[in-house]
C-alpha cells in the first residue's frame, strides 16, 4: 500500500465517520436498495415507517419490502432498531403503552396498522422466535400445538399430525417423539429453542420472525438452528435479526443494514458482504465500527 | 502493627466469617424457640393419657387420701407452720426444712369423688406422710364417669338392685368386665360397682355412669398401653363431657378442619382474581398504588376487628336479610342471622385475603415476560395467555399463599368467638340429616376449645392436660394441612418450572 493509498483510505474513513456523525445528529438518509430486490415477489411492504418510544424516536422512515420465501437478515450495531422493526411486524410493540407509530406495513393487501385490524388474527399469521427460548409450562405436545389450541382446534388427530410435522420441520422429532407428554421445561437449551421454532411454524405462518434466535445457544445448537433456517427457506418467509455477521452471511438471501433507526442499505447478502454500495456497510461488516 | 491489624479485620469481614456465625446464630435461636415450644407441648400432650398408679396415703393425723399424683412441687412454708402440726409431723417438717434449704415438697393428688367431697384435688405435703403411709392397693379402681368427674375407690362388690352378686374383688371385676366392657348398648340397669372410698365408707356407682374403669395398680405394660390408646381414641372420636374437660374433641376437630377448608376455598379464588387484576390488567398509577397500600394495611388489622365486621356485616346484615326472606316463619329465632360456620369461614377468608393477594402477585411477577410475549406472538388473547401460561407457571407461588392463609386461619381464635365458634356444639355442620351441609350452624373449634379449657373451665386443674393434648392436636392438624399443600406444591413445581436434570 503506497502512502497515497493509505491516505485515501484514511480520508474515506474520516468521511464515513462524518456521515455517521451526521446521522447521529438527526440527518435522514435515503435507503440504498439494490435493484435485485425489485425482481422479487414481495410479501411484506414497509413504507415510511416511524416509531417512537414515548418522546424518543426509534425508527426513522423505514421503507423496505420482504421477498416471499426468502430469508432476510437485519444487521446493525446494538440499539439500531433491528428488534423494534421486527417486533413492529407482528405488532408486539403494542404491548408497550408508550409506543406510537406512523406509516404503514402491508402484509399481502392489508395494512397491519390499518383501523379495525384484529391483532390476534394478525399474530396467528406470523410465527415468532425469541432471543431466549420461552417454552410454556406444559407438555412438549401442548407447546407445539399451542397456536392451534388457542385457536379452538380440538381434534386430537389434527393436533397430532401438526405436532409431528412441526417437530420434524424443527429437526426435533427424533429426539422427543417418545416423550411428547413430558414437560417441555425438562429439555436442554438447544432443544427448547428448536421447540420454540416448531411452535412458531406449527400454524404454518406467512412470515417467520426470528429475534437473535441463536444468541443464547452453544455452537453445536447454533449450527442445528442455522441448518433449520436454511431448510425452512422456500417454504417460509423468514425475517431474522442477528448480531453475528457470519450467521447472516450463512443463512440469509438478503441483508438489511440498519443504523440508529434507519435502514442504510438493503440488498442480496452476497453483494452486501462483498461489494456493498455504501462505505458504512463495508466498515460495519468488516468490523471497523459497531 | 496497627495497619496489619486493620487489614486482618478487613480480611475477616471480606471472608464473611462473622456474618456466617451471626446468621447461623439467628437460625439456632429461632430453632431453639420452636423446638422448645413444640417439645413442651408434645411432651405434656403425649404423657397426659398415660395411666399412673393410684396411691393410698395415710397421713400422720389419720386422714386417708386415695388418688393419682398429677404434679409435684416444692414450696416455702409460712412461718409458724410447724407449730400447728402435731409432734411427729413437726419433727419431720423441721428435718425436711433443714435438708431442703427452707423448702418443702408437696404433691397434688387427684382424688376425684367430687359429689362426696366437693373437691377434685388435694395437696399432700411430704412431711405429713409417716413411714409406710403410702400404699398402692391392688384393687383401687379409677372410674371415668359421664358426670361428676373421676371416681377413685377400692372395689368391694358387684351389686344388682341392692342384692350383692359377688363379694370378692376379683369376681366383681370379672362381672363388671362381662356386663360393661363386653355388653351391648344400653348398659344393664340397676347394676352397680360398690367401692370403698378413702374415708372407709362404701359407695355404689351405677354401671351406666361409667365410661371406663381400670385398676392401674394391677395393669401391666400392655394394659397401660391399652388404656392410653383407648383414651386417645376417645379423645379423637368422642364428644366432650364435663364442660369439655373430659371426653373427646371430635366436634372441634371436625369444625376446625371444615372451617379451614371452607376458608381456603373461599379465599384462594378471590385472592387470585384480585392479584390477577392488579398485576396483569391494571395500568398502574396512583390508584393501584393506593389499593396495594390498602391491602397491605388490611394484613395489619387486628383479627378481632375482622370478627366484629363479620358479626355486623355477614351475620346481622346479610344473614338477617336471608332470614327475613327465606326463614321468616322461624323469626325471631335467627337461622343465618347469627354466628355460623359459613360466616366464620367468610370472615377468616377476608382476614387472610391480603396474604393470598400479596403472594399471588409476587408469583405472577416472577413469571418471565418472555413467556407472555411468546404466548401473544402465537396469537393468544390476554386471557388465554393468563389461563394457559401465566397461571400454571405461578401455581406453586399461589399454593404458598394458600398455605400461609391456611396456617393463619386454622390458628385464629379471636374473630371466631364472635362469628360462630361456641363452647359446645354436638351437631356437626356436615351430617347425615338433609340437606347434609348446614352452613348456618355454629361449630366448635380447637383454638377456641383451648381458650375455653384453659381459662373458662371451672375445674381448670383437670382441664389442663386437655389443653396440651388439644394444642398438640391443633398443631398436628396445621402441620398436616401444610404438609399436604407443600407436597402438592413441590409436585407442581416439578411439573411447571423444574427440570429433570
Amino acid at each position: 500500500m503506497t502512502a497515497n493509498e493509505a491516505k485515501e483510505t484514511q480520508m474515506a474513513e474520516t468521511k464515513t465517520m462524518d456521515r455517521l456523525a451526521s446521522i447521529a445528529a438527526g440527518e435522514i438518509v435515503e435507503t440504498r436498495i439494490h435493484p435485485e430486490l425489485a425482481e422479487e415477489e414481495s410479501i411484506l411492504d414497509i413504507s415510511d415507517f416511524n416509531l417512537w418510544y414515548g418522546e424518543k424516536q426509534a425508527l426513522f422512515d423505514v421503507s423496505m419490502t420482504l421477498p416471499r420465501g426468502k430469508v432476510t437478515a437485519l444487521i446493525g450495531p446494538s440499539g439500531c432498531g433491528k428488534s423494534t422493526l421486527l417486533r413492529s411486524v407482528n405488532r408486539m410493540n403494542d404491548l408497550i403503552d408508550t409506543v406510537r407509530i406512523d406509516g404503514s406495513m402491508n402484509l399481502g393487501e392489508g395494512n397491519i396498522y390499518g383501523p379495525g385490524v384484529d391483532v390476534i388474527e394478525l399474530r396467528r399469521r406470523m410465527g415468532m422466535v425469541f432471543q431466549k427460548s420461552n417454552p410454556f409450562p406444559m407438555s412438549i405436545f401442548d407447546n407445539v400445538t399451542y397456536p392451534l389450541q388457542i385457536n379452538g382446534e380440538r381434534n386430537k388427530s389434527v393436533l397430532r399430525d401438526v405436532c409431528e410435522k412441526a417437530l420434524r420441520g424443527a429437526a426435533l422429532w427424533d429426539e422427543v417423539s417418545d416423550r411428547l407428554q413430558e414437560s417441555a421445561l425438562g429439555m436442554s437449551g438447544g432443544q427448547q429453542q428448536r421447540l420454540c421454532i416448531a411452535r412458531a411454524i406449527a400454524a404454518e405462518p406467512e412470515v417467520l420472525l426470528m429475534d437473535e434466535p441463536c444468541s443464547a445457544l452453544d455452537p453445536i445448537a447454533t449450527t442445528r438452528v442455522e441448518e433449520l433456517i436454511l431448510s425452512l427457506r422456500g417454504e417460509y418467509t423468514v425475517l431474522i435479526v442477528t448480531h453475528n455477521m457470519q450467521q447472516a452471511s450463512r443463512v440469509s438471501d438478503y441483508t438489511a443494514f440498519m443504523y440508529l433507526g434507519q435502514v442504510l442499505e438493503y440488498g442480496p447478502t452476497a453483494r452486501m458482504f462483498t461489494n456493498p454500495l455504501l462505505q458504512e456497510t463495508e466498515d460495519y461488516i468488516t468490523g471497523r465500527f459497531g | 502493627m496497627s495497619r496489619i491489624r486493620a487489614n486482618t479485620a478487613t480480611a475477616l469481614l471480606a471472608r464473611g466469617e462473622p456474618m456466617v456465625w451471626l446468621s447461623g446464630g439467628g437460625l439456632v435461636v429461632a430453632l431453639l424457640m420452636v423446638a422448645g415450644l413444640v417439645g413442651f407441648v408434645f411432651w405434656q400432650g403425649l404423657t397426659t393419657f398415660w395411666p399412673g398408679p393410684v396411691l393410698q396415703i395415710q397421713t400422720r393425723d389419720g386422714n386417708v387420701v386415695l388418688g393419682e399424683v398429677t404434679r409435684q412441687e416444692s414450696f416455702r412454708p409460712e412461718p409458724g407452720m410447724a407449730e400447728l402440726q402435731e409432734k411427729s409431723a413437726a419433727r419431720a417438717l423441721k428435718e425436711e426444712l433443714a435438708g431442703g434449704a427452707g423448702r418443702l415438697e408437696r404433691r397434688l393428688i387427684r382424688t376425684g369423688n367430687y359429689e362426696l367431697t366437693g373437691e377434685h384435688f388435694q395437696w399432700v405435703e411430704q412431711f405429713r406422710i409417716p413411714m409406710g403411709g403410702q400404699t398402692t392397693p391392688p384393687w383401687a379402681l379409677v372410674l371415668e364417669r359421664t358426670a361428676w368427674g373421676r371416681f377413685y375407690g377400692e372395689l368391694v362388690a358387684y351389686v344388682v338392685d341392692d342384692s350383692i352378686l359377688s363379694t370378692d374383688s376379683e369376681s366383681a371385676w370379672a362381672l363388671f368386665r362381662k356386663n360393661h366392657d363386653g355388653a351391648e348398648d344400653p348398659l344393664p340397669e340397676g347394676h352397680a360397682l360398690r367401692l370403698r372410698i378413702s374415708t372407709g365408707v362404701t359407695h355404689d356407682v351405677p354401671l351406666q355412669d361409667i365410661v371406663r374403669a381400670y385398676a392401674p395398680n394391677q395393669l401391666g405394660l400392655g394394659g397401660k398401653i391399652g388404656v392410653y390408646f383407648g383414651r386417645w381414641f376417645e379423645f379423637l372420636t368422642a364428644e366432650p363431657r364435663e364442660a369439655n374437660s373430659e371426653g373427646g374433641v371430635w366436634p372441634a376437630l371436625f369444625g376446625t378442619v371444615i372451617m379451614t377448608l371452607g376458608m381456603t376455598i373461599l379465599v384462594v379464588p378471590f385472592g387470585v382474581m384480585a392479584a390477577l387484576y392488579l398485576r396483569e390488567y391494571a395500568q398502574g398509577g396512583l390508584m393501584i398504588s393506593m389499593v396495594r397500600i390498602a391491602i397491605n394495611n388490611l394484613a395489619g388489622v387486628p383479627s378481632i376487628v375482622f370478627g366484629v365486621f363479620g358479626l355486623g356485616f355477614f351475620s346481622y346484615i346479610i344473614g338477617g336479610s336471608i332470614d327475613a326472606i327465606f326463614f321468616a316463619d322461624k323469626l325471631p329465632n335467627p337461622t343465618f342471622g347469627t354466628g355460623g360456620i359459613m360466616w366464620a369461614s367468610l370472615t377468616l377468608a377476608l382476614m387472610t385475603l391480603p396474604v393470598v393477594i400479596v403472594t399471588t402477585e409476587e408469583a405472577l411477577a416472577a413469571v418471565p415476560n418472555s413467556m407472555r410475549e411468546g404466548s401473544y406472538a402465537c396469537g393468544a388473547s390476554k386471557w388465554q395467555t393468563i389461563w394457559r401460561v401465566v397461571l400454571p407457571r405461578s401455581l406453586p407461588g399461589i399454593m404458598t399463599g394458600a398455605i400461609l392463609a391456611m396456617a393463619r386461619g386454622a390458628g385464629e381464635v379471636a374473630p371466631l368467638m364472635l362469628v360462630g365458634a361456641v363452647k359446645l356444639a354436638p351437631e356437626l355442620p356436615v351430617d347425615g340429616v338433609f340437606p347434609f351441609v348446614h352452613p348456618e350452624r355454629s361449630f366448635m373449634h380447637l383454638g377456641f376449645h383451648i381458650f375455653d379449657l384453659g381459662f373458662q373451665s371451672q375445674n381448670s386443674e383437670a382441664a389442663k392436660p386437655m389443653v396440651f393434648t388439644t394444642t398438640m392436636l391443633l398443631m398436628g392438624i396445621i402441620l398436616f394441612l401444610n404438609g399436604a399443600a407443600i407436597y402438592f406444591r413441590s409436585h407442581l413445581t416439578r411439573k411447571f418450572t423444574g427440570s429433570k436434570f
